[in-house]
């Protein structure tokens, strides 16, 4: 079931007419001549939409959220600032075919009754930026955007802005401080955008792909959106998928497939690469917790995991992950997961944006006592004090980076604590290139 | 609306903050402020250090709140029920906190010009633990001269943004603002330009640490030598309301009158902070009330009657037991390893 993709691969799909040609900005029509903006909210929150960012926060819910008051304008804004670890099918939505987001865009534009929208685009995509304003450009031209769209009497104007690439421009409130022209600091909230977001006014910040999603939940009906999935997981969900699996690349799965097959069939990722085992999983962007092969492909009440929020978060952190962005990054038995952790610890650390303490000075700390124990200078009671350090950052800062950034360090060492242990008890060892520490008995030895 | 704050109800207004409310009952139960300052539009909410827990949202409804919740931003419900100094959990945040903050600020304390007045000594004095655990170099930044009367200590800093709110707020335009990211963020001025205005100086006043100091008082005394005292003059920039730090007959500083929490009554303007020395420049208004636990009031005007609470003799055998107990034992490892190689 491909709903994103389905026609990504149409050759000058890109452009507006073979866009059209393929079913494309039907939804507007639909939606800005036949629904009223309510309508289309409640076809969103029928659909069971959620978030596609990270969080998983139900879109329609969301948009109900916004805050109306009179005279105040209301803005919707694109976060395309894609910059998660392992994360990467924004870039490819948006660069194989931008008319599904702009026709998101519109739609949801419509619903929340914003005149003014903003694609916030990382800044090193600045091709994609090109191909945006391109399809921008048709859109205006064809009617779909300015004044007065298909006679409705409907105004959108809409922006692309490019970032200028930090990682914490894609918290929401970061986001809007540097669409403001501001350093992208993240806001204390309360307030939320909802109330006081772009320039002080009513803001909704949507995922491109859930953005992009809800043109065919117009066209199709929320309740056919629904009926894909399982429970609260509906519909389909984009899936970068990377590292030591035989084809990486980004994915469009109907949410419930097992973990199992999702890895090792060959309409998905293939399997892992020749002659290796899995060893772990990093189920949604460098932020969640990574869990070990057997933790990933079965719950801990023996079920097999399925790709949905539940199923991944099942079992909370002590066996669970989070679904997160959908940044799948598997590792097979060559990967020593203390250099994985310090790399991921060092991203951190480059990206806090210091404004508040424990994530500023934390995340250093972190990662230099990571990359002592890497280097073989680690003492004893190192890994104990990662953890607490992860414990004290965790919960206790502005925005989620910090979180972010302690839950792969803290699960690392809650799953592969004997691999922390052999790296500060055989530092000669540790140092060689490319050693790796082989568990006794385990399923990928 | 009523609120309590470890088991003590106070009534306050609509629209107070948990701080304020906890300042109302006094000093012991007052969250400690890093970064938040009253006068400041828009402080707080950065150091973490006010983390309190709130064991019931409000009377309507009763739910305890998830996180711990920044004390400074954070406003009263009516029947909210707070936990700060009686919560297991707030304290052991709180050594955390203070764990961060001194990661990378140097302990020079005894050649800082805020010792004895800074905030970070007094958090951590009541708040840190006495040992360490950190073996990680700290991050160093060269001292700047942001113009002719300050200089920034950027290793000392531990980026409250006070100064630049000041700077924001009561300024006409603020030239120097915070630079890079995470924990190599620094306080700068772009590129390398003076801060040159009429009420520059209070960004000294708001430096919690010793991160901004007086030129014209660097190295000069120890807080705890000098004696402050009220006086004002008639100014027509500001409002002329300042204390003047004596020592001997000597004006040697001059700040703004300054709270019971550290925070500046009125702003005032360089002319009187940096030019204005003399006594015959000024009225006296009297002495100022420091707290008797300050540092400032030791050996004062005859009236402490503070007495060491332990002999002499007992605190020069305890001085011999206290020794530096890291562990160090990893960097011999590492010599070894190095010898292997």
């Amino acid at each position: 079931m491909k709903i994103l993709t389905e026609h990504i691969d149409v050759p000058g799909i890109e452009t507006i007419d073979v866009f059209c040609k393929h079913g494309g900005y039907q939804a507007v029509e639909k939606a800005i001549k036949k629904m009223t903006p309510d309508e289309v909210t409640e076809e969103v929150k029928k659909s069971g939409l959620r978030g596609r960012g990270g969080a998983g926060f139900p879109v329609g819910m969301k948009w109900s959220f916004l805050a109306k008051p009179e005279g105040v304008p209301r803005y919707l804004v694109c976060n395309a600032d894609e910059s998660e670890p392992g994360t990467f099918k924004d870039h490819y939505l948006m660069w194989k075919s931008p008319h599904t987001l702009i026709e998101g865009m519109i739609v949801s534009s419509f619903a929340l009754g914003a005149n003014t929208s903003y694609i916030y685009v990382r800044g090193e995509l600045m091709y994609v930026i090109h191909i945006l304003e391109k399809a921008i450009q048709e859109a205006y031209d064809k009617g779909y955007l300015g004044k007065n769209i298909l006679g409705s009497g409907y105004d959108l104007d809409l922006y692309i802005q490019p970032g200028g690439g930090a990682y914490i421009c894609g918290e929401e409130t970061a986001l809007l401080e540097s669409l403001e022209g501001k350093r992208g600091n993240p806001r204390i909230k309360p307030p939320f955008p909802a109330v006081k977001g772009v320039w002080q006014c009513p803001t909704v910040v949507n995922n491109v792909e859930s953005i992009a999603a809800t043109s065919w939940i117009i066209n199709h009906g929320g309740d056919s959106y629904a009926a894909i999935g399982v429970g609260r997981s509906t519909g389909t969900k984009l899936i970068s998928a990377s590292g030591h699996i035989r084809k990486p690349g980004v994915y469009e799965i109907p949410l419930g497939i097992t973990v199992e097959d999702f890895i090792y069939s060959d309409e998905w990722c293939g399997g892992i690469r020749d002659g290796h085992k899995l060893k772990a999983v990093v189920a949604g962007g460098s932020s969640v917790p990574i869990l070990s092969a057997e933790m990933i492909l079965n719950t801990v009440d023996g079920e097999k995991r399925l790709m949905t929020y539940e199923s991944l978060s099942d079992g909370g952190f002590a066996t669970g992950t989070m679904l997160g962005s959908g940044g799948f990054i598997v590792m097979d038995e060559t990967t020593c997961i203390v250099h994985n952790t310090l790399t991921f610890a060092r991203f951190y650390h480059h990206e806090s944006c210091g404004q508040c303490s424990p994530c500023r000075e934390g995340t250093g700390w972190m990662d230099k006592v990571i990359y002592r124990i890497e280097h073989g200078n680690g003492r004893k009671e190192d890994i104990d004090l990662l953890v607490d350090v992860a414990k004290k950052i965790e919960g206790n800062t502005i925005c989620p980076l910090g979180d972010a950034a302690a839950w792969p360090v803290a699960a690392a060492i809650r799953h592969f604590r004997d691999e922390f242990e052999w790296h500060i008890e055989h530092p000669e060892l540790a140092i060689q290139p490319g050693a790796v520490y082989m568990r006794p008995g385990a399923s990928w030895a | 609306m009523k609120v309590t704050i470890d088991n003590i109800t106070l009534e306050v207004e609509q629209g107070t903050t948990i701080m304020q409310a906890a300042r109302q009952i006094g000093p012991e139960i007052a969250p400690p402020a890093m970064c938040y300052y009253e006068p400041l539009k828009a402080s707080g909410g950065k150091c973490r250090g006010c983390l309190v827990k709130v064991t019931a949202g409000s009377e309507k409804d009763p739910r305890p709140m998830p996180k711990l919740i920044p004390a400074c931003l954070t406003q009263v419900q009516d029947g909210m029920i707070v936990e700060n100094t009686i919560n297991e959990e707030v304290l052991e945040t709180r050594r955390g906190i203070v764990e961060f903050l001194l990661l990378n600020h140097p302990l020079d304390c005894p050649v800082c010009d805020q010792a004895g007045e800074c905030h970070l000594q007094d958090f951590s004095f009541e708040h840190g633990v006495s040992n360490t655990r950190t073996a990680e170099e700290r991050n160093t930044f060269e001292p700047t001269d942001l113009g002719p009367n300050i200089q920034l200590h950027m290793n000392r800093c531990i980026l409250c943004y006070r100064c630049v709110y000041t700077a924001d707020q009561i300024t006409d335009g603020r030239v120097h603002g915070v630079m890079n990211r995470g924990d190599h963020a620094e306080i700068s001025t772009y590129i390398g330009q003076a801060i040159d205005n009429d009420f520059s100086g209070n960004i000294i006043d708001v430096c919690p640490v010793g991160a901004l100091t007086d030129k014209t008082y660097r190295f000069k005394s120890r807080v705890w030598f000098s004696k402050p005292v009220e006086a004002h003059c008639d100014c027509e920039k500001c409002s002329g309301q300042v204390t003047l730090w004596y020592k001997g007959d000597e004006v040697i500083r001059v700040t703004g009158r300054k709270n019971q929490w550290g925070e500046v009554k009125e702003f005032i303007c360089n002319t009187c902070r940096f030019d204005r020395k003399k006594t015959s420049e000024w009225t006296i208004d009297g002495p100022t009330q420091i707290s008797r636990h300050s540092v400032i009031s030791a050996n004062k005007y005859g009236a402490n009657l503070i007495q060491p609470a332990f002999p002499i003799s007992q605190a020069a055998r305890d001085y011999k037991l206290i020794d530096d107990d890291r562990d160090r034992s990893f960097l011999t490892d590492q010599i070894k390893l190095e010898a292997k190689k």
